[in-house]
């Protein structure tokens, strides 16, 4: 099962640790840049692409300030069409809902297509409590639940790995939960790749139970879109008997046209290719093709609060391209998991605040992990204004604390703002962790910190530093 | 909505609700103006189609009416089984080729099966994609999903410039209920260092045999 985000430290905290692991920034820049330039080469050949953004922005707009009216149409068209839908307010409606769906076939184990969703509600968590395996099927997320890890990129979430780690993670856990990884496995991408197939292949083969997101939802018609690469997502919506499927309220569209926008918009700004392999839909129910036993929760879990003013309304345009992640140089540098939430990145800092709350140190944080430099709302295909929207929520941040006395987290938070703002007195404070490191190597955390620190750590063992910090590193490798 | 007890019907008048309360004082958009194109002039529509689908790692193939079944044969020269859909056009076959027809092979069974010939609704140049609506000559999903060659047969009279058209096309199907698998190459993966792997579960190879006139 992968590892939760809750009591995640304070982007401040987090990010600088992860800015002391060297292998995960090369990883992260490695694979931002080579998506950005693919992303940049096949947007340019598209001549209408502002078009485009605005009709995507413009159909998302519309839909959203009429939500009611088109979540009302999308439940009669996929009843009509043979499925049934369930509501849910928050995660624990949404697990519980699908938890009972899954002890209702009998079955033990489902099978998942990677979804945001169903991430955000921690479904996995909440299925292994009721007993059920939930087996991950996307290669990337296999990679994350096999490894015990938590993802850090919307679209590649173990970019964080690179091939030595995937292979010993294969090796070391296939065997425990199904078909084992051939012994004589080598790093090459192509055989583990190949190992994913033969592990997997098992598991859909005898799936009674499906679970999946989906990208778009069509209030016309009722028909559900999941746009993939690897067929995993064909797999689960096509083999087994029972499809469940978590859809954020905001993913409903009015009409089958509406698809034309956000199919070319997509997987240019996702994976910087045309067309990604595999696109399925699906309407409620096909006799004698697919599952026959089909469900849609629909789900809101906070989406509800950015919707009421008519700025913070746009994040909910988002169709979770990653594009903003990938020119973003904030996260570049820190990562995904800095922002303690399954929406990292520029989108993140603005989602989690708003449909969470600020209420939280990492959600009172977020706003300021951007340099608003603007290459998000550039990347963006529906043209949220990331930036706008950090510097509102900055506001409130700052607005909501005059109310009160200072909490130790703001005092912690000045300290790190402190320790952050200056080069020299980073780096002091690194080389003292990184000796604490040393003095610590068997402890795989440092318990509670001295001084305003203790307030984040007083909840939650710190993570042991890095025995070299990114900055010695540079110097090693470059000075 | 299906339940009748009072805890589903109470999460979705309350989700509702909070829908309503959010948009009371919301300024409503207008639907879109659609200022984007719809049918790209494209010079020839076969050869950036053939060309998209290649960029792909797919095998392309274009041949005249006559010549389907020859292709065919080459395409699944070396596949120990074949299963066809119900209404694939008997011509598309090499004669004499044994098939395995659908009749509702379990997924176990299809696996067993190396290769499978369908037809296709629409292709669009711009994208290199090919969609299928499951309709007669196609399959069922599972079915030109499992076995590892997928030998897909498009006729140019079936190619759109680009995703606009297509789905002027297909939304015949979709409000018919019909499911839509759209196909861009064969599977693929970038989630290892980035290094595009083809073939993870779906079909392995993709092999089109692109038919004129
Ligand atoms: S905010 Fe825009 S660029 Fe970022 S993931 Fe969402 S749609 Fe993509």
């Amino acid at each position: 099962m992968s590892a939760t985000f809750v009591g995640m430290p304070a982007f401040p905290t987090a990010a600088r640790e992860a800015l002391g692991n060297a292998q995960q920034r090369r990883n992260l820049r490695h694979a931002t840049h080579t998506i950005r330039d693919k992303r940049a080469r096949v947007v340019a050949e598209v001549d209408d692409w502002e078009e485009l953004r605005v009709a995507g922005a413009a159909i998302k707009d519309h839909v959203l300030t009429h939500l009611d009216t088109y979540l009302e149409q999308l439940e009669e068209s996929l009843t009509r069409a043979g499925a049934t839908v369930h509501w849910a307010s928050d995660a624990a409606e949404a697990n519980r809902i699908v938890v009972d769906l899954v002890r209702a076939t009998g079955s033990q184990e489902v099978v998942k297509v990677k979804s945001m969703a169903t991430q955000e509600i921690e479904l996995n968590e909440a299925l292994e409590a009721a007993g059920i395996d939930a087996w991950e099927t996307d290669l990337a997320e296999l990679i994350v639940q096999l490894g015990h890890d938590r993802p850090s990129h919307i679209l590649v979430p173990a970019i964080h790995r690179n091939r030595a780690e995937i292979r010993e993670i294969f090796l070391r856990e296939m065997g425990a939960v199904g078909e084992p990884a051939p012994a004589g496995l080598t790093s090459e991408p192509r055989e583990l790749a190949e190992a994913a197939r033969t592990h997997l292949r098992e598991k859909f083969l005898r799936a009674k139970v499906a679970i999946s997101g989906a990208n778009f939802a069509v209030a016309e018609t009722g028909t559900l879109v999941v746009v993939e690469s690897e067929g995993n997502g064909r797999m689960c919506l096509t083999l087994p008997e029972t499809l469940i499927s978590v859809v954020g309220i905001e993913k409903v569209l009015p009409t089958v046209a509406d698809l034309e926008v956000m199919l070319q918009l997509l997987p240019r700004s996702s994976t910087g290719e045309r067309m990604n392999p595999y696109t399925s839909m699906w309407t409620g129910v096909t006799p004698g093709d697919g599952p026959q036993d089909v469900h849609v929760v629909l789900l809101d879990n906070g989406r509800t609060s950015a919707l009421a003013d008519d700025l913070d309304r746009q994040a909910l345009r988002c169709i979770r391209c990653s594009a903003c992640l990938n020119v973003c140089p904030v996260y570049e540098r820190v990562g995904g998991h800095a922002y303690g939430s399954v929406y990292p990145g520029p989108i993140g800092a603005v989602l989690n605040p708003l449909i969470r709350g600020t209420s939280s140190a990492v959600d009172k944080s977020l706003p300021y992990a951007s340099s608003l430099c603007g290459a998000c709302f550039d990347a963006c295909p529906v043209r949220i204004q990331i930036p706008d929207l950090l510097v509102r929520l900055r506001t409130r941040v700052v607005d909501e604390k005059r109310g009160g006395l200072p909490s130790g987290e703001e005092i912690a938070m000045k300290g790190m703002a402190w320790v952050l703002g200056d080069a020299d007195r980073l780096e002091r404070a690194q080389k003292g962790s990184e000796l604490g490191g040393r003095l610590l190597r068997r402890r795989t955390s440092l318990g509670r910190l001295p001084g305003p620190l203790s307030a984040w750590t007083d909840a939650r063992d710190a993570p042991t530093p890095p025995e070299e910090t990114f900055r010695t590193w540079w110097k090693r490798e470059r000075g | 909505m299906s339940d009748a007890t009072s805890g589903p019907t109470s999460a979705r008048e309350a989700v509702l609700a909070r829908v309503r309360a959010a948009l009371a004082e919301a300024t409503p958009a207008d639907p879109p103006a659609r200022a984007y194109g719809h049918g790209a002039a494209v010079a020839d529509v076969p050869a950036l189609f053939a060309e998209r689908v290649a960029d792909y790692r797919a095998t392309v193939v274009r041949v005249a009416p006559s010549g389907v079944a020859v292709a065919v044969a080459e395409a699944i020269e070396g596949a120990d089984s074949v299963v066809v859909p119900d209404g694939l056009p008997e011509e598309w076959l090499p004669a004499g080729l044994q098939v395995v027809h659908d009749e509702s092979l379990d997924a176990t069974a299809l696996d067993r099966v190396a290769a499978v010939v369908t037809g296709s609704t629409v292709g669009i140049a711009v994208t290199g994609t090919i969609v299928l609506d499951h309709g007669p000559g196609q399959g069922r999903r599972a079915l030109s999903l499992v076995p590892d060659l997928h030998v897909c047969v498009v006729r140019e009279a079936d190619l759109v410039a680009d995703v606009p058209e297509a789905v002027s096309r297909l939304v015949g199907s979709v409000t018919a209920g019909r499911p839509l698998t759209w196909i861009s190459g064969p599977s693929a993966t970038s989630d290892i260092e980035l290094e595009r792997v083809e073939g993870v579960h779906g079909p392995r190879t993709l092999h089109v045999v692109l038919v004129g006139g």
